[in-house]
């Protein structure tokens, strides 16, 4: 039993990473209805920020997370700017290889920057252990952390696009963007802010995803964002509350797979569930059925 | 229309410069190097690269017999290997250094078997690199070695007596050392409790993996894998507070220079490998001065090798009187002959080749102790 709940442990500290992820590619995918496949690129650009702000120039933990987050934040609006914008007219099939092709190009820029040594990350996060019956269970501190960011960013999400001006705002660029503009929305100044958004979040992704796991390459980034792509389709992709709870499922089913299958198997039983979840239910646990009207 | 003539005079320039580069060259042997420089397995390419780099700055130096490299990037990738092969061909390349990993090194060996190349890779440690090929010598151990090595080494000095492993099956090194582990494990009586694998050099989380070995009661844990998941191992070992005699083989070599590690999670870790930065060897010790004054760090096993490897071809070029007009083939069966009986006193210990291509030497077991390598005697 004990075992178990280490397991499920275990499960839930995966699976909050993958949330975390999930949450700045289903917030971006929700607004601006393409799929960043750089996501993974910009939380690896961000843990390395925050690793030198650490490492090089002697910032403290909470300042170097600061510092990430400015950078990547700047760094998705540029992207959007340069690489995105630039197609808003075209097919989703375009937006989606120059995704593909600008994540390659931050894995290679990074490679050039950092080397290709892999780099040891410093745990940001300063709070021990929790232990639980008699030592037999451990919570990790970057656990507890990433849960606890995780709700935080959920609620704050939800009521900023749900209570807020531009948050309103938001949701109507994503509902109609030509609806939108009548209306005297500035279209690509959201857009370009859920990239904003979106990236800030991706650094905060980084730095926990390395704390739990602390090594750092210029591929760290791609394998836990195409997993929390996955998450983000299970839970029901642009759907805030979906990411978290897909998040968290995938990373127990991952873990018990791992466990009580084959430990061989743990990237398979992931991607198993992305097929299933599209062939059964497409809109994922929590998307909304969307009509086309013609 | 003036940037044009400026640009067509750049351009002129540029070919004329490099026509010069060219004409320099003559009068060098010309070595092939091929491995990953970029991509995800550049860790690897590069040091061999910057290893290769420094022995060839060495014997430039010295006068005499001039080595040229043609340095081409695979990307770990097997057909980009092949054309990597066939550019460094065309360059007029006489022999080579590479590839850096085995299943590229597989793919091309086979091709310059067939064109009669002579190759000497520096680390692919599979035997499937050299098998059936007599072109084709190694300087890393064979994995196979590893195993054994390890396993008599784990017997003999006592080390543990429950064995748990870890290994990264989806990596030929990892499993090669892992299954000629397991049957030396069996000859000698020494009892495995725990056998786990993960699919990728990703794979990041290892709880699962470390709570089979910590449930069975292994007293000591062989991890025949690279030093960045053992890292990992190493941390989520210790968040579970589990604390067993950790075991690793040359891939383990590097840990202790893994930028922002925590070198006390690594205390008391063993490692089987022939070469060690941290040595005190005079040889040893000019070559890492010389590798941290030119690239920023500190070399591993890789660069070492890739450096006994540019060696040990001077040594036979120089022995079998291959100048820089032979061609390849020519060169090939010279060098074959001359590896028969070649002896080289390198970085990585004393080296000589069987015929088939396997080297030997011997690998001594490191313990890390206060954050540095100690030699176990």
């Amino acid at each position: 039993m004990i075992t178990f709940l280490s397991y499920l442990c275990s499960g839930i500290s995966l699976g909050s990473i993958y949330a975390i992820i999930a949450l700045g590619y289903s917030m971006v995918y929700g607004i601006a209805k393409m799929l960043n496949f750089a996501h993974g690129d910009v939380i690896m650009i961000g843990a390395y920020i925050c690793f030198c702000a650490t490492q090089y120039w002697g910032m403290a933990p909470i300042t170097s997370v600061v510092v990430a987050m400015v950078v990547c934040t700047l760094l998705g609006v540029v992207i959007e700017r340069l690489a995105y914008k630039p197609l808003r007219a075209a097919s989703s099939l375009a937006v989606l290889i120059t995704a593909i092709g600008m994540s390659y190009l931050l894995q290679n820029s990074a490679l050039l920057i950092w080397g290709a040594n892999p780099k040891s990350f410093p745990s940001v996060v300063s709070i021990g252990s929790i232990s639980l019956f008699d030592g037999q269970l451990l919570i990790s501190g970057e656990t507890i952390v990433t849960v606890l960011a995780n709700i935080v960013i959920m609620i704050a999400l939800t009521l900023f696009t749900g209570k807020t001006k531009l948050g309103k705002a938001m949701r109507v660029v994503s509902e109609d963007k030509g609806a939108a503009e009548l209306m005297g929305i500035n279209v690509n100044a959201t857009i370009s802010l859920t990239f904003a958004i979106g990236s800030a979040l991706a650094a905060i992704a980084g730095v926990l995803l390395c704390s739990a796991y602390p090594a750092l390459t210029p591929t760290t980034g791609s394998m836990p964002g195409i997993k929390a792509f996955t998450a983000a389709v299970f839970g029901g992709i642009g759907s805030i509350p979906g990411a978290l709870i897909g998040g968290l499922l995938l990373g127990v089913i991952e873990i018990l797979g791992k466990a009580y299958v084959s430990t061989e198997l743990g990237d398979a039983f992931v991607f198993a569930v992305l097929i299933v979840v599209l062939l059964v239910k497409p809109t994922g646990l929590l998307g909304k059925k969307v009509h086309e009207k013609v | 229309m003036k940037t044009r003539k400026l640009l067509a005079a750049v351009l002129a320039l540029a070919m004329a410069l490099s026509l010069c580069t060219a004409a320099s060259a003559e009068g060098a042997i010309k070595i092939g190097v091929i491995g990953p420089m970029t991509g995800g397995a550049a860790v690897y390419g590069t040091a061999v690269a910057n290893g290769a780099k420094i022995a060839v700055e060495e014997i430039n130096a010295l006068g005499g017999l001039q080595i040229e490299l043609d340095i081409q990037d695979d990307e770990h990738d097997a057909e980009k290997a092949i054309n990597a092969y066939n550019n460094t061909m065309d360059n007029d390349t006489q022999m080579i250094l590479g590839t850096v990993t085995t299943n590229p090194c597989i793919a091309v060996s086979a091709q310059a078997f067939e064109e009669r190349v002579f190759m000497l890779t520096p680390s692919a440690s599979s035997p499937k690199v050299t098998e059936g090929k007599d072109n084709m010598y190694q300087v890393c151990f064979t994995d196979p070695a590893q195993g054994v090595a390890s396993a008599e080494m784990i017997v003999e000095k006592k080390l543990g007596t429950k064995v748990g492993i870890i290994y990264n099956n989806s990596d030929a090194y990892s499993t090669g050392i892992y299954q000629s582990f397991i049957v030396k494990a069996k000859e000698l009586g020494l009892e495995v409790v725990a056998e786990t694998t993960f699919a990728s050099d990703d794979n990041a989380d290892f709880s699962v993996q470390i709570a089979a070995c910590k449930n069975a009661g292994a007293d000591l844990v062989f991890l025949p894998i690279y030093y960045t998941p053992a890292s990992l191992i190493l941390a989520q070992a210790k968040a579970v507070e589990y604390a067993p005699t950790f075991f690793g083989v040359d891939g383990m070599d590097g840990i202790l220079t893994l930028e922002g590690f925590d070198k006390s999670l690594a205390e008391g870790v063993m490692l089987l490998t022939p070469f060690s930065a941290a040595s005190t060897d005079e040889k040893t010790q000019s070559f890492v001065g010389k590798y941290v004054a030119a690239y920023g760090e500190e070399p591993n096993q890789f660069a070492a090798d890739a450096y006994d490897g540019i060696y040990a071809l001077y040594t036979a070029v120089q022995n079998a009187g291959i100048t820089p007009d032979t061609p390849a083939e020519e060169a090939c069966e010279k060098l074959i002959a001359e590896f028969a009986t070649l002896q080289v006193s390198g970085l990585t210990g004393e080296l000589a080749w069987a015929p088939s291509g396997e080297v030997t030497k011997v690998p001594y077991v490191y313990v890390i102790k206060d954050g540095a390598y100690a030699k176990m005697e």
